[in-house]
């Protein structure tokens, strides 16, 4: 008999593959933390055969867009999306970073205005591999390592 | 040429203008220079915010306004009178729109005149948004080069100075880079042109080379744009004076240029173009100064649907 670590879901999304230790952060970053119904488990530290270790995100009786999650490609490109029915998984999807990211990230140009007034920040993807992130109001570009999340 | 329409535009950054378009406002400002326009924007008022002063540019649009017969209202203090209050930004444009029909701004923080364009329903003309960019005077720019070569395209232009931190080289060297110019960009080691310009040359497929002197290229210039080199960017002072005359232009530098051969300066300048150079044929900077009234007229007029 095999001890669950993180129980099977019957119906709703898992989120796969993320990088270890990025768990937390993509459930702040959907949203999950504050406007979710839903039950929401975090897995943390699984052996992956793909990478060392990684974390897992499931989400009940909810089916989570691509759209809605490829924002998390900022901090976990190497997540997968799975949607769960009936405890099989009827679609799979590689997260892929969109062409416009807005409120998602904070400028880390000191001087931007973004910086300085209330509001969102946007920012246009120039480049995907490796990213590469274009301010759109003050006009800089920087690469995905230097950038943190709002 | 394509239709441009630039009514209600706001005029932000460079970057937002196609070949085209940029060629249009040349064209437009050309007329202004020939003729003038004293009723076309009647009626009309343009708010002039500088949040950091300016005073060259903020006369010049306010010159500009109403020698097209348009008035202006300003912010004595701007920075005094909202910011400082610890109003956002973003509220001082939804107020002061209801006012005017286009604003002009300047401001201290980089994207600030973006922003400004989002909240507001009129147009937004930048004045300079920190290291950003200065677009009038980008125009400014190439409409002397224009006006001196008589042509925009394939050029040999130096750019010269401080290429790290001077805005307008920036904006410059990608403007050129549309209309296939070659250019050489001399410069200090610790003040050579930022990676992320080069990468926009690259992709625009510019020809480029760097110089630690301009001595040897001088012969093939047509346009040389000289900056000024501020000490207070030298982390060390005796490496600024070790540059600071290599780029110091005098009439021993001008033995063996072109016919065309012309001098531009942003201004103001220090030191850089020694007083001897103003009664050559090849100083152009003073008219070059002067030529932001008409850009300015032209940008007033397209954004504010003036016909002339
Ligand atoms: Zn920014």
């Amino acid at each position: 008999m095999r001890v669950f670590k993180v129980y099977a879901i019957k119906n709703g999304t898992v989120i796969d593959h993320i990088p270890q230790g990025k768990g937390l952060k993509i459930i702040h970053l959907l949203g999950l933390d504050k406007s979710c119904n839903n039950i929401v488990t975090l897995g943390m530290g699984f052996d992956s055969k793909r990478y060392s270790k990684k974390d897992i995100v499931k989400i009940e009786k909810r089916e989570l867009t691509a759209e809605e999650v490829n924002k998390i490609a900022v901090i976990a490109q190497t997540a997968t999306l799975n949607i769960i029915r009936n405890y099989k998984i009827v679609k799979k999807h590689q997260v892929a970073i969109p062409e416009i990211l807005e409120k998602i990230i904070r400028c880390p140009n000191p001087n931007c205005v973004t910086n300085h007034e209330p509001g969102k920040t946007k920012f246009l993807v120039i480049k995907k591999k490796p990213i590469q992130l274009h301010c759109y109001f003050c006009e800089r570009t920087f690469a995905i390592e230097e950038i943190t999340i709002q | 040429m394509a239709k441009v329409n630039f009514k209600n535009r706001d005029i932000i950054s460079i970057k937002d203008f196609s070949k085209e378009e940029i060629l249009h406002v040349l064209n437009t400002a050309k007329r202004f220079k020939e003729k003038t326009h004293p009723n076309l924007l009647k009626g009309k008022i343009l708010a002039s915010l500088f949040f950091e002063p300016s005073t060259r540019t903020r006369f010049s649009f306010e010159s500009a306004m109403e020698r097209l017969g348009g008035s202006v209202i300003t912010l004595a203090e701007a920075k005094v009178s909202s910011s400082a209050k610890g109003e956002s930004l973003s509220d001082s444009i939804r107020i002061v729109e209801k006012y005017c029909d286009a604003i002009v701004m300047r401001h201290s923080l980089e994207g600030s005149a973006r922003l400004a364009a989002e909240v507001s329903n009129n147009p937004v003309i930048n004045g300079g948004d920190g290291a950003n960019q200065h677009p009038t005077q980008t125009f400014l720019d190439l409409f002397s080069i224009l006006e001196t070569q008589k042509k925009l395209n394939c050029l040999n232009i130096a750019l010269v100075g401080d290429l790290k931190y001077g805005r307008t080289v920036h904006s410059l060297a990608y403007a050129l880079s549309l209309f296939g110019c070659r250019l050489y960009l001399v410069s200090p080691k610790s003040l050579c042109m930022p990676d992320y310009v080069l990468t926009e040359l690259k992709a625009n497929k510019t020809h480029y080379s760097e110089h630690l002197r301009p001595e040897r290229i001088m012969n093939k210039i047509d346009v040389f744009y000289a900056t000024r080199i501020q000490k207070e960017r030298f982390a060390d002072a005796i490496e600024y004076e070790k540059v600071k005359d290599v780029y110091i232009i005098n009439k021993s530098l001008l033995v063996n240029v072109k016919k065309n051969f012309r001098i531009l300066h942003p201004l103001p300048r220090v030191n850089e173009i020694n007083y001897e150079v103003d009664e050559t044929p090849y100083a152009y900077y003073f008219q070059q100064a002067s030529n932001g009234l008409w850009v300015r007229q032209a940008l007033l007029a397209l954004v504010l649907g003036g016909k002339i």
